[in-house]
């Protein structure tokens, strides 16, 4: 054990309340002892839950580990609790690169980018990003050796009605976008069974978005961004990509709340830009 | 029975960004019982919660996903959450932006379980 771990460890024996966790926790990581890292940063998120770094901690510890749905909850949380959170944007740009979601690893990427200008590591990845969107620009030419798959471009016209979530997961299962007035707009919505349960679950939202923004009003919350519902046979997300349209996002009930959110808000831009190129 | 409802609905405003707490009545979304609710509406909350809590509960329940066992409704400045405690009752929390949400919902489903 290095003399810095057996200082810091003391330090937390003797107050468990201590903030020493973060940097323990870091520097049993680096060393690989991912089991002990994970337990004092558990530990510290149990006192401290709601501080965005313990949060990124962990996400960097499981993440080493590669679990990365984990990691990528974690660093979720992280930035809920703090939007602005450096170590959280490159985290999960970093995962959402991996995942071939260029937009978004861009966008977190370049967040973090801006508070890290000499982190080379991160510059070249924002670089890596722009490049791999551009081969995606000109899909004749090849992509680069080991580049995860990406996702179809957005259409850049109006597309046909099943058209507004292409290339998602869920896309015709699980993603459903209706109106005001409980009509399907695009999407779908299978039961567990797989039955075309689309048009009656639109029809029970129907005013959902105002009895939503009725009951924050009243409390003075400020605009609501979300609704999400457990249920035994799935996970579920309802947001309002604009004032006309609710978006619903069902997904298996195993699925962690942050991930679940993290969906929702790509659903909901593919609709806002689905929405515009119709009007 | 009304004080073990108040007592139980007081352990969740212990929890860090807890506002305040209802039971209410799933037939006619009416209070009953309530804890830490200065200065909140509390009939009103009660009454849009449940009608909110029943719509979503017909729309998943409809698209066969089974009935629901946590609602949680998020804004700029906190948070509505719901949890059915049986067929009578909604156990609803009011909550700020501090809220831990997965500590919230263990407590809310320990309280629906045990006033069901």
């Amino acid at each position: 054990m290095s003399e810095d771990i057996r200082v810091m460890t003391a330090q937390l024996a003797a107050d468990p309340t201590s903030l020493v966790f973060l940097p323990l926790g870091e520097a049993l990581r680096q060393r690989g002892q991912l089991d002990a890292a994970e337990k004092v940063a558990v530990a510290g998120l149990s006192r401290y839950p709601d501080l965005a770094d313990g949060h990124d901690l962990l996400a960097r510890i499981v993440g080493d580990r590669g679990d990365f749905e984990q990691a990528f909850d974690e660093w979720g949380i992280a930035l809920r609790l703090d939007p602005k959170h450096v170590g959280a944007h490159k985290g999960i740009g970093f995962l959402y690169f991996v995942a071939g979601d260029l937009e978004e690893a861009l966008h977190h990427l370049e967040t973090a980018g801006a508070a890290l200008p000499d982190d080379d590591g991160l510059q070249s990845a924002i670089a890596r990003v722009h490049e791999s969107l551009a081969s995606r620009a000109q899909p004749e030419e090849d992509v680069p050796a080991g580049a995860p798959p990406v996702q179809d471009p957005a259409p850049a016209e109006p597309v046909d009605m099943e058209g507004a979530f292409r290339g998602m997961e869920g896309a015709e299962d699980g993603l459903l976008l209706l109106d005001n007035k409980g009509r399907c707009l695009t999407g779908g919505l299978l039961s567990p069974e797989g039955v075309d349960v689309a048009d009656v679950v639109a029809a029970h939202l129907a005013g959902v978005a105002q009895e939503a923004s009725r009951a924050v009003e009243l409390l003075g919350l400020g605009a609501w961004h979300g609704l999400t519902v457990q249920a035994p046979g799935a996970n579920l997300q309802i947001v309002a990509p604009d004032a006309e349209s609710v978006l619903l996002l069902a997904r298996e009930a195993g699925m962690p709340l942050g991930r679940l959110a993290m969906l929702s808000e790509r659903a909901a831009a593919a609709a806002r830009e689905w929405l515009q190129g119709l009007s | 029975m009304s004080m073990e409802y108040r007592e139980a609905l007081e352990s969740l405003t212990r929890i860090r960004g807890v506002v305040g707490g209802l039971l209410v009545s799933r037939e006619d979304g009416l209070v009953v019982a309530e804890a830490a609710m200065d200065g909140v509406a509390g009939n009103a909350v009660a009454a849009l919660t449940n009608a909110l809590a029943g719509r979503m509960q017909a729309a998943v329940a409809s698209g066969g996903f089974g009935d629901p066992s946590f609602f949680h409704l998020h804004a700029d400045g906190g948070t509505i959450a719901a949890a059915p405690a049986g067929d009578e009752l909604l156990v609803v929390v009011i909550a700020d932006r501090r809220v831990n949400v997965g500590l919230l919902r263990l407590e809310m489903l320990r309280i629906a379980g045990s006033v069901a």
